[in-house]
């Protein structure tokens, strides 16, 4: 799917140039050759090598900004459709999304949450503690201090492997062009134009390149003198051995920052930030992460202490200041289009936003989320943040 | 008897498996488990990825030393959340 060409067939021009072998270039490959542009995806490693690869997996549409909400409610709608869109399995699985409330400031943000989300018509409540034991039965409510949760039915999980394969092998089928193990050296402009890109394969002369590259995207822009306030940082996750099924919702709690799931198959996955937690490129995993996940886990569910941990690994979150993703075409260079700072949620977000951002390049439609999430909102001193962030 | 051959034996994976994604172009250990799961059973490709690799070199044409093991990845053997929970001291 990917090509395995000599340099000599290597393209020497494109409509449009994807830097990033993730979920979201993939997807924007699919979108944009579905609509018989000429593209070609250029990633350093092999697909789902960076924060696609790495993440948990999840699909949630409880936020806290109207922005995020939006984007996740469509997007679980594609991710309804993708397996028959694509022709192939993407390991969907809509087992809803626990978060747990622990005291009344978090009810009252809660409430706040759940209204804002209902006025766009996500099915989503407030459940009591006998409700929240139905459907994840080892939780310890008590232990845990918890005297509610919100829930949402339609949130779950997906296979990123599979669901970034089945993006990748659709685009392909439509003519796009995907090169693994080829990286981007440099992004030539002439008259704040995007002139060529240069990568280890050669040149490829184009007006309009992508930046998906997720944590690597800052050092894309620095090519054409553009500064993202993206920060990489280390994320750190484990899973088990396989058990038997148990619970089919992803728990999480925003006074923890714990996230766990049961996948498919029966591992448990799951993450937390540690304390001592800051930007870099740092790629090795703690044993304070071990400790902590295990302790905060077994706290939440107790009757897990037995079973066993199979892995550990870490991933990035590219970070933006207000936690939300940077869409767009960047001020001042005509064809640079940012999409990156995902802050945890490139998955989740990756229909929609890819879908936006494809009607965006090809047609020029802005809807109103283009421009709220445009680079340029960093310009203004008062930002809105997203404070539903786990993980 | 069936005539599948299982290469890794923790995710169930044969050798028609893992020859049909190197088709699809997933030339690396690396990718092998993205497609596959291949190594990511609780054996953590103990028994299997040695194997994987002698089939990558027999369809790509690199030589066995050519392919890459993927990053090993803590903890070595299965440990119990229990365990690793505990904040109990070994003292000697």
């Amino acid at each position: 799917m990917t090509r395995k060409t000599k340099n000599d067939d290597f393209p020497h021009k494109a409509d449009v140039v994807i830097v990033g072998g993730g979920i979201n270039g993939c997807a924007l490959a699919y979108q944009l050759a579905k609509r018989h542009v000429d593209v070609v995806l250029c990633e350093k490693k092999y697909l789902c090598y960076g924060a696609t690869g790495r993440c948990g997996a999840g699909i949630r549409q409880q936020w806290s900004t109207r922005e995020n909400t939006e984007l996740a409610i469509r997007s679980v709608k594609m991710f309804e459709k993708l397996e028959k869109e694509l022709k192939m399995d993407i390991g969907l699985r809509q087992g809803g999304y626990l978060i747990i409330i622990h005291d009344k400031k978090e009810m009252r943000q809660a409430e706040k949450n759940v209204a804002m989300q209902k006025s766009l018509g996500l099915n989503v409540s407030i459940l009591d503690v006998d409700e929240i034991q139905d459907i994840v039965p080892i939780l310890d409510t008590k232990g845990i201090n918890a005297i509610g949760a919100s829930f949402c039915p339609t949130d779950g999980h997906a296979d990123p492997f599979k669901t970034t394969h089945a993006y990748a092998y659709a685009a392909a089928q439509h003519g796009a062009k995907l090169y693994k193990f080829t990286e981007i050296l440099g992004i030539k402009k002439k008259n704040n134009l995007i002139d060529h890109v240069v990568t280890t394969r050669g040149n490829i002369k184009t007006n309009t390149v992508i930046n998906a590259a997720g944590a690597w995207s800052k050092k894309i822009a620095e090519m054409v003198g553009v500064k993202l306030p993206n920060m990489p940082f280390r994320k750190e996750i484990l899973v088990t051995e396989r058990i038997k099924p148990l619970f089919k919702a992803m728990v999480i709690s925003f006074k923890d920052g714990i996230y766990f799931s049961q996948q498919d198959e029966g591992q448990i996955l799951g993450g937390i930030p540690i304390p001592e937690e800051k930007p870099g490129y740092i790629t090795t995993p703690t044993f304070t992460f071990l400790h902590h996940m295990a302790k905060t886990l077994t706290h939440y569910a107790p009757s897990l202490r037995h079973v066993k941990v199979i892995r550990q690994w870490t991933g990035y979150y590219d970070v933006t200041p207000d936690a939300r993703p940077i869409l767009g075409e960047t001020k001042g260079i005509k064809g640079f289009i940012q999409c990156n700072g995902f802050s945890g949620h490139g998955f989740m977000l990756s229909p929609m936003v890819t879908k936006i951002l494809s009607d965006y390049i090809i047609d020029g439609k802005t809807p109103p989320i283009l421009e709220k999430l445009n680079l340029s909102r960093f310009d203004d001193k008062k930002i809105k943040r997203e404070i539903s962030v786990v993980g | 008897m069936g005539d599948k051959v299982f290469i890794c034996r923790c995710e169930d994976i044969t050798l028609e498996e893992i020859e049909q994604a190197i088709d699809e172009g997933y030339t690396t250990i690396e990718e092998l488990k993205c497609r596959l799961r291949l190594g990511m059973g609780p054996c953590q490709g103990r028994g299997c990825l040695l194997l994987a690799k002698r089939v990558l070199s027999k369809k790509t044409g690199k030589t066995y030393s050519e392919i890459k093991m993927p990053t090993t990845r803590p903890p070595l053997i299965p440990v119990s959340l229990g365990v690793l929970a505990s904040d109990k001291k070994n003292k000697k």
